[in-house]
């Protein structure tokens, strides 16, 4: 058997799954949880490169590097955000972050 | 000739096993460490064999690109960020447990949600693949459209950039009270007469 479609396609889900998984059990840990966020990305990323490749199509290389950008760009503003709550707080508890809720 | 390629062709196959297999386990180890640092390095494990997982399928500018920017600036960020934070990951594993069977359920839903709508569209098993379409490598294929055909979604992804950078700085930049700093606008609109008089003591007295 070949390498196909489907093999890109089996593993990008499960890592998308894998991703939403992490989310839901560390709901404490924001770290993990940005970690997760980010392994989502890659399975986009993963599913848009495979299209592009078996489909020949150049388009999806491309919008898989804007992901690629975007998730640069979340990562950084994620930490920094996570940066200055632990200089104001003293820890990274996210179940406190609804103190301005009022 | 012909058997040496369908040699290739199942090497292929393996390695994509192997990597698939190092990719979904690292995943897992990302999300189930107890140690925070360890979650880290396996990220940077997970996007390494992605990418070794790219390069498979010819996509060679994009495995390098998730190199460089993946492993080479946001998974040390994280690392960074990890060890700078002084807090007590113990007790913010607390809970892992009772969330597993609940978050289990939803991966699950998500999966047969994935695995139904991929499957159910996908007919025909495609095995020849084209990663350059049109040029002779993979970064000359991107490179051929990327500045011409999308050269506004390119400088857009470059402002993003711009914005995440500046939106880090200043949310991170702080300035302490009490430390003595250079002002250079006050350095230069500083005047002789401020500094200094002359004056003009006749001698055998003071001023």
């Amino acid at each position: 058997m070949d390498l196909g479609l489907s093999h890109y396609l089996t593993v990008s889900a499960a890592l998308f799954t894998i991703g939403v998984v992490g989310i839901f059990v560390n709901r404490k840990n924001i770290i993990v949880i940005l970690m997760a966020i980010e392994l989502i990305l890659l399975s986009v990323n993963l599913n848009l490169i495979a299209f592009s490749v078996f489909n020949g199509d150049i388009a999806g290389q491309i919008f898989a590097m804007l992901v690629l950008t975007v998730a640069a760009a979340e990562a950084a503003v994620g930490l920094a955000i996570l940066v200055v709550y632990f200089r104001n707080r003293g820890d990274i508890a996210v179940e406190n972050v609804d103190l301005m809720k009022g | 000739m012909l058997h040496q390629l369908g040699a290739l062709r199942a090497l292929a196959v393996y390695a994509f096993w192997i990597l698939a297999t190092i990719v979904v386990l690292s995943a897992v180890m990302v999300i189930a460490a107890r140690n925070p640092v360890h979650s880290v390095l396996f990220l940077i494990l997970a996007f390494f064999t992605s990418a070794g997982l790219l390069v498979l399928i010819g996509a060679e500018f994009l495995a390098m690109l998730l190199v460089v920017v993946y492993v080479g600036a946001v998974a040390v960020l994280f690392l960074f960020v990890v060890m700078m934070l002084d807090v007590d990951f113990v007790e913010l594993k607390q809970g892992f447990l009772s969330y597993l069977p609940f978050g289990l359920l939803v991966g699950a839903v998500f999966l047969a949600e994935i695995v139904l709508a991929s499957f159910a569209g996908l007919e025909s098993h495609v095995s020849t693949f084209d990663a350059s379409p049109g040029a002779a490598t993979n970064a000359e294929a991107i490179g051929q459209v990327m500045y011409t055909q999308y050269m506004l979604l390119f400088q857009m992804a470059g402002i993003i950039l711009l914005v995440a950078m500046i939106g880090a700085i200043v949310l991170t930049l702080r300035h302490r009270p009490g430390v003595k700093r250079q002002s250079v606008a006050k350095q230069t609109s500083r005047r002789r007469s401020d500094a200094f008089e002359l004056k003009d003591p006749s001698s055998g007295q003071g001023i």
